[in-house]
Order: structure tokens, then C-alpha cells, then sequence
């Protein structure tokens, strides 16, 4: 009988003690999460020549995500669910579906995180490895597997991680895409030596290496060779068998060096022979360089960066290329600035893995208030170039151009730069503020766009568009709550469809809600026909961290980039009703 | 014995919890590594104001609104400071492409705010952030009590006006 009470009581005692860890799974636990619907109904347009059998009767697209993360002292789990019923224009059909592409758990003791499940993560400035996720463009390159964060010393942080990369929805199965794995070292000195903690200069350097399998066969290619004999054309056509590396490794150093108002980043980075799609399968190895310098101080910013990259494709799949881009294991910058105004995405920059070399200058200066020309709020001027060159590549093979399959491809000196120009931007903005109901912003960019290199993968100067482009943005204030604003702008081009002039006028009444008109005219266009206006019409509520806003009108075909990853966006006509939410 | 101590004082630390603000948290800051905008390494839990409410906005140099919030922000920003002791960190989701020039926008711009980078977007998960900009208001206690998405002309009286509501221990709704 003692015995029966005494287990009763530690029976009621361990359910208490499960209770009670129940209880503070749920109590002292946090779930937050947010939502995204994007939804598209789209109408036929004669003037756009949009039928419904282009749509292939798909009248409607809707992309949709929902994060919830749940969170309990150094534990953490959560998941992403994404649908594309049907994926909207623009996006691959392959993203059709629904499903959960992104889930984790993580726990952190002492100074290790571990993470299971899909993860992203940057090495350095990501030369060699960065995996990230951009919702508007379709891009997600997650990791599946498993990543460790840990501090064996203060100022030392290692990473490691090994995983298989996202494709669509296609599960990873041995043969289908390679396996990468990865460690990374961050030493930041002034933690880590007591002596220098206070020093004015600041230190840190990193290293980090790569390395990717892929179960893979030998690659066959075929060469012709064309001759004649007495008169008579013939072809030789000799099939070649290419080994193809299974491992594909690369590495990378870098260094961060800070000292009053100066701030230095440089990075190196080299891969191996990888032989793939990108780079028309030869075995030459990849390098790249990144580094940046800046100068500031209250009032002016100086920065500068250039870049050199050659042959530095490096994907977990071999024979992947082509848009859009998946699979890609590192990440490359462009090196132009990203711009706010329309007109002046209209010829956006991509990086060329396969060379190139950039270069970027950027002064803000702020003219101090109550100075004459400065005003009474301060005058905010900015000049921002860029340059993105070919490098110099020396055939192999003198009557070949190009990298030849299966050979060394070409030679290149390092940080050579080459004669073709891929892009160029020079521009210019001034913010003045010039009482306290109106501000204005004005800008001016010049820009040379190479097309055939950006966007038809031909290595040629033949398309260049030279652009100038205009932008007037005007804010009245009636008082603390409404506003309204005035946008025009202009790009004049002799080239590609000629030029457009932009008209927007926004209606805000803070914190609630916004109107606005819009109307894109390509007046220019050498085709008569083509002379369309792209006019929009939007509406937006919003409430806390709600967000509605429905949109009417005309999407002109363009290329729509975020960190120099692009994608394309066809003409569309329609109705455009975007749900955000956070919680 | 041990149980009912943890339970008391999760009990106790649940009281305390609900005393302190009559506010409820919509959940805590996540602790996660990020970067200061010199570079340096930055963990999240080193946001603290001396119990006096604490801003987060998420920005991009690429990202016009942000941009508009931050010029005018500034612009009251020592007021904001002298009278409520608030403090804003601004973090920018800007990647490698642009993130090294945040530190020369930042001062060139004479921003009088704290910058902090989170170049991979890891705190921009942790925080379901969807686009910039996006601003968070925590509490003395580190928890976030009221977010806003968007930027209008003009929405940075309301933050305002809720930080006083907090500071002075007043319901936000």
C-alpha cells in the first residue's frame, strides 16, 4: 500500500514535471510568422498582342508563401509553404505546385548553432558559396542537410555545412544534382588579442573552402573540321570523350581592415577545373577578385570598387545553365548600383560569370545646412559610375574565338580587361528639401548598355543602346498626414525602342493608405504599332503590418533584377492584387 | 520539489512578464549574428536601450521608401531622442552588390541613426520581414510590441507617437 502511494506519487510528480515542460513548451514558446499572396488576373490586349492561346488559357496566377517560425530559448524551428497555382508570368512552369521547400530546426549550446533541415548561408562576400532567397525574382538556391555555427575563442567563428541545393520541386537523388560541402573561418583580431582590443585599426581575415561532388558520367562531344581536297568539301568529324572531375573545389581569402574613416574589404578566390554548361565545358580553373575602399565622415562618403572575375560559373549541377538561374553554389555581384526609378531599371545590369571586369565610383556630399547653397535642411548631392569591361582572352587554338570544349578554353593575365564594354552608368541625383511642405529629387544617368552581351549571350558590340535618362520626383505636404507626389520622368535612345517619357502621381494619406496614377508612354518606338502606353492604376490599404494593394493596368516586358540576378518579366495586361501580412 | 520551484518561478517570470507592459509582445527579438556597418561582428542581443524603447526599420540602398523614411527621420531624430530616449538601429538587407557602400551612404548622408548589416538577410527571416521597409517597435524589455510595413509620407509621426504611448507605459491600441 506505501508502495502503491509512493508510486502514485512519483507517478504525479512526473506528470507534473511533463506538464509543466509541456506548459513551457507552449507558454514560454513564441510563434511568429508572415504571409505573401501575390495573385495576377490577366485580360487579352490587342495592343500588346496578348491572346488568350499565348496565356495558354491561363487567365490567372498566383504565387503564395507563408513563413511560421516557432522559437524557444536557444530552440528554433520553422517552415516555409510556398504555391505557384499556376506560377505567374514570368515565372518557370517547373515552380507549379504547392509544398514545403523550406524547413528547419536549430539549437544552440553554449557557443555551437546547429541547424537540420534547409539553411542559407554566405561565406565572405559569397565569391565561392552563398545560398539566399528572393521572393520577386523566383530565386532560391537553400541548402538541405546541415550547418554548424560555433566560437571555439572569442573573435573566432567557423562555420561548416553540407548539403544538396534546391531544384524546383525535384527531390535530390544521387545522380540528379551534386552534393556540397564547406567550411569557413572569420578571425576578427581585435577581439581575439586584448592587446589591440582598443586599437584604432581594425582587423579581421577569413578563408573558406568549397568543395562540390556530382555522380557523373564521362561527357562525349563532337568537333568538325572542314577541308578540301581538289575542290571537293569534306568533314571530318571526330567524337571525343571528356573526363569530367567529380570534385570540384574552390577556396577563398579574404580581409576587412577598418581605420578611422577608412574601410577596406578585399577578397580572393579560386576554383578548380570544372568543365559545365556556362562555360562551354573547359577545364581552364576560375579566379575572381572583389574588393571595396571607402572614405566617410559626417557629410561625405567616398567609395570605390572593382572586380575582376574569370570563368567562375560554379553550380551543383553541371549541365545546368540558362535562365533561371538554379543551382548556382556562389553568388557574383554586379558591380552597378541598383537604381529607385523605372526608367533607369529599363537596362539593368547581370554579372557574366565567364569574365569580367567592373568598376565603381560613388561621392555623396551633403552641402551643410544654412549654408547658401545648402539651404536650410542641408542638400544631399550624389555621383555614382560604373563599368563593367570584357577581360582580354587569348585563344588557344589562334582560329577559334572562344573557349573550345574540351581544351584549356583560352588564356587570360590576371586583372586583364579586355575591349569590349558590357555596361557602363554615370549618374547624378540632388535631394533638396526646400521648406517644409516641399522636397524635391532630381537625377540624371547616362547609360551604355551592351544587349547582344546582356541579354542574347553574344559577345559582340554590334547592339549597344546609349541611353540618357531624366528623373523629377516632387513631394508637396499639406500637413503631417497627406501628401502628394509627382514623378516624371524621361529616357531618350536612338537604339533598341527608342524613347519614353513616365508620369506618376501618388496621393498618400499616412499611415492608411495611397492612390496612385501611372502612365509609361514609349512614344519613340520606331514601330508605330508599338507605340503603347503601359498606364497603371494602383490602390493601397494598410494596416499595421497588413498590406493590401490591388493594381490595374499594363506590365511593359522588361528584365526585373534584384542583386544582379535577373528575370524576365513578359507584357502583361491585368489586374494585380498583392496580400502581405506579418505576425 | 525541483519541479515546483521551475514551475514557480516560470509562474513568477510569466507575472512579471505581463506587469511590466501592458503591451503584449508579439514575440521577442530573435538573437542572431549579424554585422555592424564597419564590418564587425554583431549579435542582436547587443540591441538594449536601458529599458527605453528601441526601433528596428529594415532597409536597402535600392529602396526608395526607405530611403524617403530615413532623410526624414533624420530630420527629427535628436528630438525624438531628447524626448523620449528612443533609439534606431537601421538595418540594411543590402547583399555584397551594395553593402560595402552603406557605411559611405550612411555618413554621406549625415544619418545620425545606428546602421547595422544583414547582408545574407538572416535577421530579415528570423523577423519574417517581406520587403523593406518594414519597422519594428520593441519594448523596454527587448519585445516587439507593434510593427508596420510600408513607408508614407508622414508615418513616422505615428512611430513616434507610439513610442510615447510605451515609454509612458500606455496601451498602443
Amino acid at each position: 500500500m506505501k508502495n502503491l502511494h509512493f508510486s502514485a506519487v512519483v507517478a504525479l510528480l512526473m506528470m507534473t514535471t511533463l506538464a509543466t515542460r509541456a506548459q513551457n513548451f507552449l507558454e514560454q514558446g513564441q510563434v511568429n510568422g508572415n504571409v505573401q499572396i501575390d495573385a495576377q488576373y490577366y485580360s487579352e490586349d490587342d495592343k500588346l498582342g496578348i491572346t488568350d492561346s499565348l496565356l495558354n488559357f491561363r487567365k490567372f496566377g498566383l504565387n503564395a508563401f507563408s513563413n511560421v517560425i516557432y522559437t524557444n530559448g536557444d530552440f528554433s524551428a520553422g517552415l516555409r509553404l510556398e504555391g505557384y497555382l499556376n506560377p505567374m508570368l514570368g515565372f518557370d512552369d517547373r515552380y507549379e505546385g504547392i509544398g514545403v521547400p523550406y524547413w528547419f530546426a536549430k539549437y544552440k549550446v553554449g557557443t555551437l548553432e546547429m541547424t537540420a533541415g534547409h539553411f542559407y548561408e554566405q561565406f565572405g562576400s559569397g565569391l565561392i558559396l552563398r545560398s539566399w532567397e528572393e521572393w520577386t525574382l523566383g530565386y532560391d538556391n537553400n541548402f538541405y542537410g546541415f550547418n554548424a555555427r560555433f566560437s571555439p575563442y572569442k573573435g573566432i567563428m567557423l562555420k561548416g555545412l553540407v548539403g544538396t541545393q534546391r531544384y524546383f520541386w525535384e527531390p535530390y537523388e544521387a545522380g540528379n544534382r551534386g552534393i556540397v560541402k564547406g567550411f569557413d573561418g572569420d578571425f576578427y583580431l581585435n577581439e581575439m588579442f586584448d592587446g589591440i582590443a582598443d586599437a584604432k585599426t581594425k582587423i579581421s581575415l577569413g578563408g573558406s573552402f568549397v568543395s562540390k561532388y556530382e555522380k557523373t558520367g564521362n561527357v562525349f562531344y563532337t568537333r568538325n573540321r572542314e577541308f578540301l581536297v581538289d575542290s571537293i568539301p569534306w568533314i571530318e568529324t571526330t567524337t571525343y570523350e571528356m573526363t569530367i572531375p567529380h570534385n570540384v573545389g574552390s577556396w577563398a581569402a579574404r580581409t576587412n581592415i577598418a581605420h578611422g574613416g577608412f574601410n577596406f574589404y578585399g577578397e580572393y578566390a579560386r576554383k578548380g577545373a570544372d568543365p559545365n554548361a556556362t562555360n562551354n565545358y573547359i577545364y581552364r580553373e576560375g579566379s575572381a577578385v572583389y574588393s571595396t575602399l571607402s572614405y566617410s565622415t559626417k557629410g561625405l562618403g567616398i567609395f570605390l570598387a572593382t572586380k575582376w572575375i574569370d570563368n567562375m560559373s560554379y553550380k551543383s549541377k553541371l549541365s545546368e545553365s540558362g535562365n533561371p538561374s538554379m543551382l548556382d553554389i556562389n553568388y557574383l555581384p554586379a558591380i552597378s548600383k541598383e537604381h529607385q526609378y523605372s526608367m533607369a531599371t529599363m537596362y539593368p545590369y547581370a554579372t557574366q560569370p565567364n569574365g569580367e571586369f567592373g568598376l565603381q565610383g560613388q561621392v555623396i556630399y551633403t552641402i551643410p545646412k544654412k549654408s547658401a547653397i545648402g539651404g536650410r535642411y542641408g542638400t544631399p548631392l550624389t555621383f555614382n559610375y560604373a563599368l563593367a569591361k570584357s577581360i582580354e582572352k587569348d585563344s588557344i587554338y589562334s582560329d577559334v574565338t572562344g573557349g573550345v570544349t574540351g581544351t584549356e578554353g583560352y588564356n587570360s593575365n590576371f586583372f586583364s580587361i579586355g575591349d569590349l564594354t558590357y555596361y557602363q552608368d554615370l549618374n547624378l541625383t540632388i535631394d533638396k528639401k526646400f521648406s517644409p511642405k516641399v522636397k524635391a529629387k532630381a537625377a540624371y544617368f547616362h547609360q551604355t548598355y551592351n544587349l547582344h552581351v546582356i541579354e542574347d549571350n553574344l559577345y559582340d558590340d554590334k547592339n549597344m543602346v546609349y541611353a540618357n535618362i531624366g528623373v523629377l520626383d516632387v513631394t508637396y505636404k499639406f500637413n503631417s498626414r497627406n501628401s502628394l507626389r509627382a514623378e516624371l520622368q524621361g529616357l531618350f535612345t536612338k537604339e533598341d525602342d527608342g524613347d519614353w517619357l513616365a508620369l506618376m502621381l501618388e496621393y498618400n494619406v499616412s499611415p492608411t493608405w495611397f492612390f496612385s496614377i501611372q502612365d509609361e508612354f514609349n512614344y519613340g518606338n520606331p514601330v508605330d504599332d508599338k507605340q503603347v502606353h503601359y498606364y497603371n492604376v494602383s490602390f493601397g490599404y494598410t494596416q499595421k503590418s497588413n498590406r493590401f494593394s490591388v493594381r490595374y493596368g499594363r506590365q511593359r516586358e522588361g528584365l526585373l533584377c534584384v542583386g544582379g540576378v535577373c528575370r524576365y518579366v513578359p507584357a502583361s495586361t491585368g489586374l494585380t492584387l498583392t496580400i502581405t501580412s506579418s505576425f | 520539489m525541483k519541479n515546483y520551484v521551475f514551475l514557480l518561478a516560470a509562474l513568477l517570470f510569466v507575472t512579471i512578464g505581463y506587469s511590466q507592459s501592458e503591451n503584449k509582445a508579439l514575440f521577442s527579438l530573435p538573437e542572431v549574428d549579424i554585422q555592424t556597418v564597419q564590418g564587425e561582428r554583431f549579435n542582436t542581443k547587443q540591441i538594449h536601450n536601458d529599458g527605453k524603447p528601441v526601433i528596428i526599420t529594415f532597409w536597402a540602398t535600392w529602396c526608395k521608401p526607405c530611403m524617403k523614411e530615413h532623410d526624414a527621420i533624420n530630420e527629427v531624430y535628436e528630438d525624438w531622442v531628447d524626448e523620449t530616449g528612443v533609439k534606431l538601429y537601421a538595418v540594411s538587407i543590402d547583399n555584397v552588390r551594395s553593402s560595402k557602400r552603406v557605411l559611405p551612404t550612411v555618413n554621406g548622408r549625415s544619418w545620425e541613426f545606428d546602421v547595422l548589416l544583414d547582408p545574407n538577410g538572416d535577421l530579415k527571416r528570423a523577423m519574417n520581414v517581406n520587403i523593406p521597409p518594414h519597422t519594428f517597435i520593441l519594448n523596454g524589455n527587448g519585445d516587439v510590441v507593434w510593427q508596420h510595413v510600408g513607408y508614407l509620407e508622414g508615418d513616422e509621426h505615428e512611430y513616434i507617437e507610439i513610442v510615447k504611448k510605451i515609454a509612458a507605459g500606455k496601451k498602443i491600441d
